[in-house]
């Protein structure tokens, strides 16, 4: 047997720069209204959500992501040349092939990186992370981009009223490099396929090319509609609020951080009443920053992490080196938590 | 040791006072979560979670919604309590 050599990376990885950007359009409750019977009142009672943005023809998903990547390369105070993996995490790309990534890692001048999309819905981010987190050390790539972006608005049913005023567009990005010392601690992640159900697609793209559309749903106006995301919302929530809290706690674990050597908690941002449930559950003290970026985003999915966490830190709500837990969940269902030192 | 009508009505107004604030003495087995406990449908998730913890039961998604008073609620829970 021949022995093979191998790299040898940095020691630890740390997260080195964020950056995000989000659709210049606003969109307030009104005019989620204009298409469902809601009110302002229930929508903000029940989701925290007062505005979102929507992205027009020109902010694609590349587009958005090369500009919150272009604000993390400065924050991180690197060249793009020197960027070794570009890993995009996104549901909403609707070009299957080629991954967005490669256009992202060219169009930023990257020297060839390698480039390539995950499918891991409102955990994308996190598990990301673990991928870049692993690349670093393993000497795969000494700086990796890592980017949680999504236009949900094209993939929303502007008729259905449990999902219409949810979903928002964005991108967020992270620049993870080499660390003397551990600044992401170990990721608690997996999946429940059980629930694959909770939150899906209406339709799969497959069933529009077979011809018969007798079966697919259709629009006020009888046309068939574009697929969208359902989900069976109690279900979700309860999920959640009980299980997620669970896994939370488990990050913090095995990072052996306290709540109260917490700085800022940055939960995905799926709806105000999660995170406070969360809060409560987790018995986080007063001190603890928390994300609450949803209320003028939406749920943006893979982005919403990265996306509250620049927001934080650009209000000065949250600052360089603060002790972070992030954790994303959703459609899979799938979940990753981990606690991060803040850029 | 399965609880009494009484226990899980007090359990339940322990519950009810830590999601929604409401005190203890309201929460009776006429009263609406809803409509007199101000809680919505998904502090109402909350109070279940909470509920099948504390009287070791199992109130799956469709059955919440039938639970409409604390006397639905209590009815439900001695029924199926572990
Ligand atoms: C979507 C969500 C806000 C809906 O809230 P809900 O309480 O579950 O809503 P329900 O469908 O059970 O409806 C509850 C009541 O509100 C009403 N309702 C539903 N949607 C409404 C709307 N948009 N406006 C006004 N009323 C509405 C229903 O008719 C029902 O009324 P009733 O009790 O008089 O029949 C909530 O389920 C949720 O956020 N779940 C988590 C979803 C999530 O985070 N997904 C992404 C994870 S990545």
């Amino acid at each position: 047997m021949s022995k093979i050599k191998t790299r040898k990376g940095a020691p630890y990885a740390r997260i080195l720069g964020v950056g995000g950007y989000r659709p210049t359009r606003v969109v307030p409750n009104e005019v989620i209204l204009e298409t469902i019977d809601s009110s302002d009142e229930w929508i903000r009672s029940r989701s925290g959500i007062e505005t979102r943005h929507w992205a027009n023809d020109e902010e694609t998903v590349a587009a958005m992501s090369i500009e919150a990547s272009g604000k993390a390369i400065a924050d991180a105070g690197i060249r793009a040349e020197q960027i070794g993996a570009v890993v995009v995490s996104t549901v909403s790309h609707f070009s299957q092939t080629p991954a967005v990534a490669t256009e992202i890692a060219d169009k930023l001048g990257t020297n060839q990186a390698a480039a390539f999309d995950i499918s891991a819905g409102c955990a994308g981010f996190g598990y990301a992370l673990t991928l870049a987190k692993g690349m670093v050390v393993d000497g795969s790539a000494e700086y990796v981009l890592v980017i949680g972006v999504e236009r949900l608005s094209d993939l929303t049913d502007l008729e259905d009223r449990t999902t219409a005023f949810l979903f928002g567009d964005g991108a967020g990005a992270v620049i993870v490099g080499p660390s003397e010392e551990p600044h992401i601690g170990p990721t608690v992640w997996g999946s429940e396929g059980d629930k694959s159900d909770t939150i899906k697609q209406t339709v799969p793209w497959n069933e529009f090319r077979l011809g018969d559309v007798s079966q697919l749903p259709l629009d006020g106006k009888g046309n068939v509609k574009f697929p969208a995301i359902t989900q069976e919302g109690q279900a979700v929530f309860r999920w959640a609020v009980f299980e997620m809290a669970k896994v939370a706690q488990q990050a913090l674990d095995a990072a052996g951080i306290t709540p109260d050597d917490l700085d800022v908690f940055i939960p995905h941002q799926a709806n105000v009443r999660i995170i406070d449930s969360m809060v409560k559950t987790l018995k986080l003290p007063e001190h603890v920053t928390v994300a609450r970026d949803i209320r003028t985003t939406g749920n943006t999915s893979a982005a919403s992490i990265p996306l509250a966490m620049e927001r934080l830190l650009a209000t000065g709500e949250a600052k360089s080196g603060d002790t972070a837990l992030v954790i994303g969940f959703g459609a899979g269902l799938v979940y990753a938590a981990t606690v991060v030192t803040l850029p | 040791m399965a609880a009494t009508q009484e226990e899980i009505v007090a359990g339940l107004a322990d519950i009810v006072n830590e999601i929604a604030g409401i005190p203890v003495e309201d929460v009776q087995l006429d009263k609406s979560f809803t409509d007199d406990l101000d809680v919505d449908s998904l502090s109402m998730v909350e109070v279940v979670v909470a509920a099948e913890e504390r009287f070791d039961v199992k109130i799956p998604d469709d059955d919440v919604k039938n639970l409409k008073t604390v006397g639905d609620a209590t009815d439900y829970i001695l029924k199926h309590q572990g």
